[in-house]
């Protein structure tokens, strides 16, 4: 359980290798996914284009859900690969993972809190910069100050604890999921009553383990829209 | 050791900076060419999808339209056609009446004449029976008076005679 993580320093920056490999693999699948059932499109969708639409129509009902489409309309190539970056990457880890030598290779990427945070953290930022770029930056600074100015302390409060719950939230669901399928794992490879003990809750835990990738992502994406309408919409 | 694993920043000694710049710059790249080749062709099918309905709809809408007035036009013509028929017919009748009476208007005048001029023929064939009959009557009376008589009169006296009584009978009648 105790496994180290392969890292490489160059400069001042430490890469951790398993993590930057992890997160190129969910990148290469959503593009694969979604460029080949992008080929050849139709007026009337067949197959894999119909499963595109339909992410992008569920992606636009979070946004319209949050904020009317005129200002959420440029959020929506965001929201679509976010939702299947996060999806992709919560599902990559429950399969298996590798260990070579001491060290953890194959992972889900959202299960490092390195990965999580940096995502949150440039949501939160872009919401900030839309939230300028939209409405001024006198407005801007100006919600932080309603509905009273005794408020401002709290709101700046926000600002934080939204950053660290988004991304924490995600890496603790996945993480967790990761830590007990490898309880599981080491139950199963303990001997053949562990085996067959292992087989129930392992294939119950997998199955849990699907549904809260996709819950997350969704939650995450949703997340993004809740602050980003707070920062560029009148009605929040 | 297990709860280790807990820890934030478990997997390194200190923060992985360059997990960062690397989760960054992995997302933007991947976003950029999504929206290049996946998301902006799909966005662009959707788009011309949603146009294409919605001139569909207003076509389907206008052949509507356009067939409801033909309907409305055609009805109009049946109708006419139909007051038109119905004219037609009454004017027939009307003029079969009016032939009917004029023929048998002629065919009575004709029926007339010819029993007028039947009429008339039966009258002169009576005349002309009655005076042959009397011519007879004349020439058998005097045949008959010579031979009871057996007196010599001149024939033409005689015929004198008989005739003369014979008007006067005829007159008498």
């Amino acid at each position: 359980m105790n496994h180290e993580a392969p890292l490489l320093e160059v400069g001042f920056l430490t890469f951790n290798l398993s993590t930057v490999m992890m997160l190129l693999v969910a990148a290469i699948i959503v593009f694969l996914i979604a460029f080949i059932s992008t080929r050849s499109l139709k007026l009337k969708p067949t197959g894999m284009q119909n499963f595109m639409e339909w992410i992008m129509d569920f992606v636009k009902n979070i946004i319209k859900s949050n904020m009317d489409w005129k200002t959420g309309g440029r959020f929506h190539v965001l929201g679509i690969t976010l939702i299947m970056f996060i999806a992709v990457s919560n599902l990559l880890g429950l399969p298996f993972s590798i260990v070579y030598g001491h060290e953890l290779w194959w992972k889900s990427p959202t299960a490092d809190p390195t990965v999580t945070m940096t995502l949150a953290a440039m949501i939160l930022v872009l919401t900030h910069f839309y939230g300028v770029k939209m409405k001024g930056t006198g407005h801007y600074v100006g919600t932080f100050f309603k509905p009273m100015s005794f408020m401002f302390p709290l709101k700046l409060v926000e600002e934080f604890a939204n950053t660290l719950t988004l991304g924490l939230r995600l890496y603790g669901n996945i993480y967790a999921g990761e830590i007990l399928l490898g309880l599981l794992a080491g139950l199963a490879s303990s001997g053949a009553v562990g085996f067959i003990g292992a087989i129930v809750p392992m294939m119950a835990w997998q199955g849990f383990s699907i549904f809260i990738g996709f819950i997350q992502a969704f939650i995450f994406t949703m997340l993004t829209m809740v602050y980003m309408a707070h920062k560029v919409s009148d009605d929040h | 050791m297990f709860l280790d694993n807990l820890v934030l920043g478990a997997g390194g000694a200190s923060l992985n900076s360059g997990d960062i710049i690397a989760t960054l710059v992995i997302f933007i790249v991947l976003m950029l060419l999504l929206k290049k080749f996946a998301w902006g062709p799909l966005m662009g099918i959707m788009q011309q999808r949603e146009e294409l309905v919605a001139s569909e709809i207003e076509a389907a809408e206008k052949a509507r339209k356009e067939s409801h007035q033909f309907l409305e036009e055609q009805k109009s013509l049946l109708k006419e056609a139909r007051t038109e028929a119905q004219s037609i017919v009454e004017g027939a009748k009307k003029q079969g009446e009016l032939q009917k009476e004029e023929i048998l208007t002629v065919a009575r005048n004709e029926a007339n004449r010819l029993k007028e001029s039947a009429l008339r023929e039966i009258e002169s064939e009576k005349e002309k029976a009655i005076a042959a009959v009397r011519d007879e009557v004349v020439s058998l009376s005097v045949l008959a008076a010579s031979k009871v008589l057996s007196k010599e009169i001149s024939e033409a006296d005689n015929r004198a005679l008989i005739e003369e009584t014979i008007a006067k009978a005829g007159e008498a009648r």
